[in-house]
């Protein structure tokens, strides 16, 4: 009699066991999930501000043709694209990001004054690039920024947190608008 | 988090639910009419097979078959690098992770539209008055509405939906013309056993079924439809950061959207407006929401474009919330971003000047032409000349100036 109860009570024990552990499994393969999915948002940036890399050269080129006494201006988006190209940390990198879409911002502005340049189809095309390149490194940190939030909310609520913290599940940093101007005006303006 | 539209999928779960009891009950009053004792179950499953043969066709030829009915063209970057470059932009603000295939339809009437079922064969399709017609801002909101759609899972629900209702609406037609042709023959037939009475009860149970399954079918499905297309609205918002966007370019295609000489009933859900009646009242058999209502939604998110904003907006106009719970809580408040001006000193709110319409449209066009494989020329005096594919002239005269002009490659 005896050693049914003890039965019982060991297939009980047995059983919550194994739903505990599969509960934690469960969590701790979402938490892993969404710590991926950060992850590649996170890739997604670095391949738009690769791709604005490789733009520049170009673009610097074709409104060289046009505008060769704008110089200056040229010299500061080659300047600016070498220092975020060579960027050690990450935030020197995104300051250096910053300088470059102002650099860019202003080569735009310059290029208003040539109509012959603003009717070169090469010129158009890669300005459609330029603007599009732009749009999606800020849909990139946007989506980054989504990611992150949802992980970082997982991270510290219950019951997800206990596990987060046992495995050592670390908060993802959001990026933070650096100030009114950029937020009002995120792209480059044509 | 937006897969979370929680009480959404908990809401269509249901409708499928009633759509399906909808169709084995008639099913089974059909073959009851036919053959009392064991009518029923061959009705059940005639109904089912006839819909598992709709779901087949659907799934593996649904799409192709749409966009053939609508002539679409698949493009690659190289054609179209402003959609192209519009519709990446969407794929990474709404983190879909697989670029969609582009189609473009011949038509000038502006309209656009998603579909597939599965990741690796979503479509979006845009119409080349859509492309002639839209800002670059505007073209976005459009295309983020239909990859909110893809977001949300519509595609694969309306599909799902849509066959559901086919095999209602098919079954109650041949019911009903059956009935009507040769009724009294077979009446007459089957009083010659006891259950005359219960045949004649369960003929006219399934009459009134037949009659009453289908209008219930489509009101499921139109509602369903509406509700979705407000989700795509709010996701739209959400990815663009630019609610004014797709509001503009709402309106833009209401007045030119009426009148689709290829969409017809079936496709009409997918579109972005409803192809069929651009300004048709609302009621419960419309596809669509009112386009004016869904662009004062747009218009009264107060500066934010958060799912919250959109819902808060809807609550306003409504009284009734839209979105979820759970995604309003997970959703954290976002600001509209500033206008992307489309040219120097123009302000990106102020209607396009002339010159853009018509440079817009002309680029639009030379695309198509290239599409269909004709080749572009250029006579000395201006004049563009499209030559078909297939045309066997060497040179062409120029209609203007009357200059011979080579074909290439001939």
């Amino acid at each position: 009699m005896g050693g049914a109860i003890v039965g019982v009570v060991a297939l009980g024990i047995g059983l919550f066991v194994v739903l505990l552990i599969i509960i934690v499994a469960g969590m701790y393969n979402g938490l892993v999930r969404a710590r991926n999915e950060t992850k590649n948002s996170w890739a997604q940036i670095d391949v738009q501000l690769k791709r604005r890399h490789d733009l520049i050269p170009n673009l610097v080129e074709t409104v060289r043709g046009y505008a060769s006494h704008e110089s200056k201006t040229l010299e500061g988006v080659i300047a600016a694209r070498s220092q975020a190209v060579a960027a050690p940390t990450v935030d020197a990198k995104i300051a250096a990001e910053g300088q470059l879409s102002q650099a860019l911002g202003r080569l735009m502005v310059v290029t208003e004054q040539y109509p012959d340049l603003k009717a070169n189809t090469n010129f158009l095309a890669l300005q459609e690039e330029l603007t599009s390149t732009e749009n999606k490194i800020s849909f990139a940190r946007q989506a980054y920024n989504d990611a992150a939030t949802t992980y970082n909310t997982r991270i510290e609520t219950f019951p997800s947190n206990i596990i987060a913290g046992n495995f050592g599940f670390k908060p993802e940093p959001l990026f933070q608008v650096q100030d009114e101007k950029e937020r009002q005006a995120p792209q480059v303006k044509f | 988090m937006w897969e979370a539209i929680e009480s959404n999928r908990r809401r269509s779960r249901w409708i499928v639910a009633g759509m399906a009891v909808l169709l084995v009950l008639l099913g089974a009053a059909v073959g009851g009419a036919v053959q009392p004792r064991t009518g029923p179950v061959f009705g059940v499953g005639a109904a089912l097979f006839l819909w598992f043969i709709l779901w087949l066709v659907a799934v593996f030829q649904g799409d192709q078959i749409m966009l053939l009915v609508a002539g679409a063209r698949k493009i690659e970057k190289s054609d179209a690098p402003q959609l192209f470059n519009v519709v990446e932009e969407m794929v990474i603000a709404s983190s879909l992770g697989k670029m969609p295939d582009i189609y473009v339809i011949p038509d000038d009437r502006p309209n656009a539209f998603a579909a597939g079922r599965k990741p690796e064969t979503r479509v979006v399709c845009v119409t080349s008055g859509l492309l002639k017609m839209m800002t670059r801002d505007e073209l976005q909101g459009v295309v983020a509405h239909e990859l909110g759609h893809h977001k949300n899972g519509d595609p694969a629900l309306m599909i799902l939906l849509g066959v559901m209702m086919g095999a209602i609406v098919l079954l109650a037609d041949v019911f009903l013309r059956g009935t009507f042709y040769m009724g009294g023959g077979r009446r007459s037939r089957s009083s010659k056993d006891d259950s005359g009475g219960l045949q004649v009860i369960l003929l006219v149970l399934a009459i009134v079924l037949a009659i009453l399954a289908p209008v219930l079918a489509q009101m499921m499905y139109f509602a369903c439809s509406r509700r979705r297309e407000y989700l795509a609205d709010a996701s739209a918002a959400r990815f663009t950061r630019y609610p004014e966007g797709l509001a503009s370019a709402l309106e833009k295609i209401t007045v030119q959207a009426s009148g689709g000489r290829k969409a017809n009933r079936v496709l009409a859900p997918m579109y972005i407006v409803n192809p069929m009646e651009a300004l048709a009242a609302v009621g419960l058999f419309s596809t669509h929401p009112p386009t004016t209502e869904r662009v004062q939604l747009l218009r009264s998110m107060g500066g934010g474009v958060g799912y919250v904003d959109y819902d808060a907006a809807f609550r306003k106009l409504t009284g009734k919330g839209v979105i979820g719970s759970r995604t309003l809580a997970e959703d954290k408040p976002e600001q509209a971003r500033a206008a992307v001006p489309e040219a120097p000193g123009v302000a990106a709110a102020a209607p396009d000047t002339r010159e853009q319409i018509v440079e817009r449209s002309r680029e639009v066009t030379k695309m198509m032409g290239r599409l269909d494989g004709m080749t572009m020329m250029r006579c000395e005096c201006g004049v563009g000349i499209k030559v078909p594919p297939g045309s066997t002239w060497p040179s062409i005269p120029c209609p203007r100036c009357g200059r011979d002009n080579p074909v290439p490659g001939k």
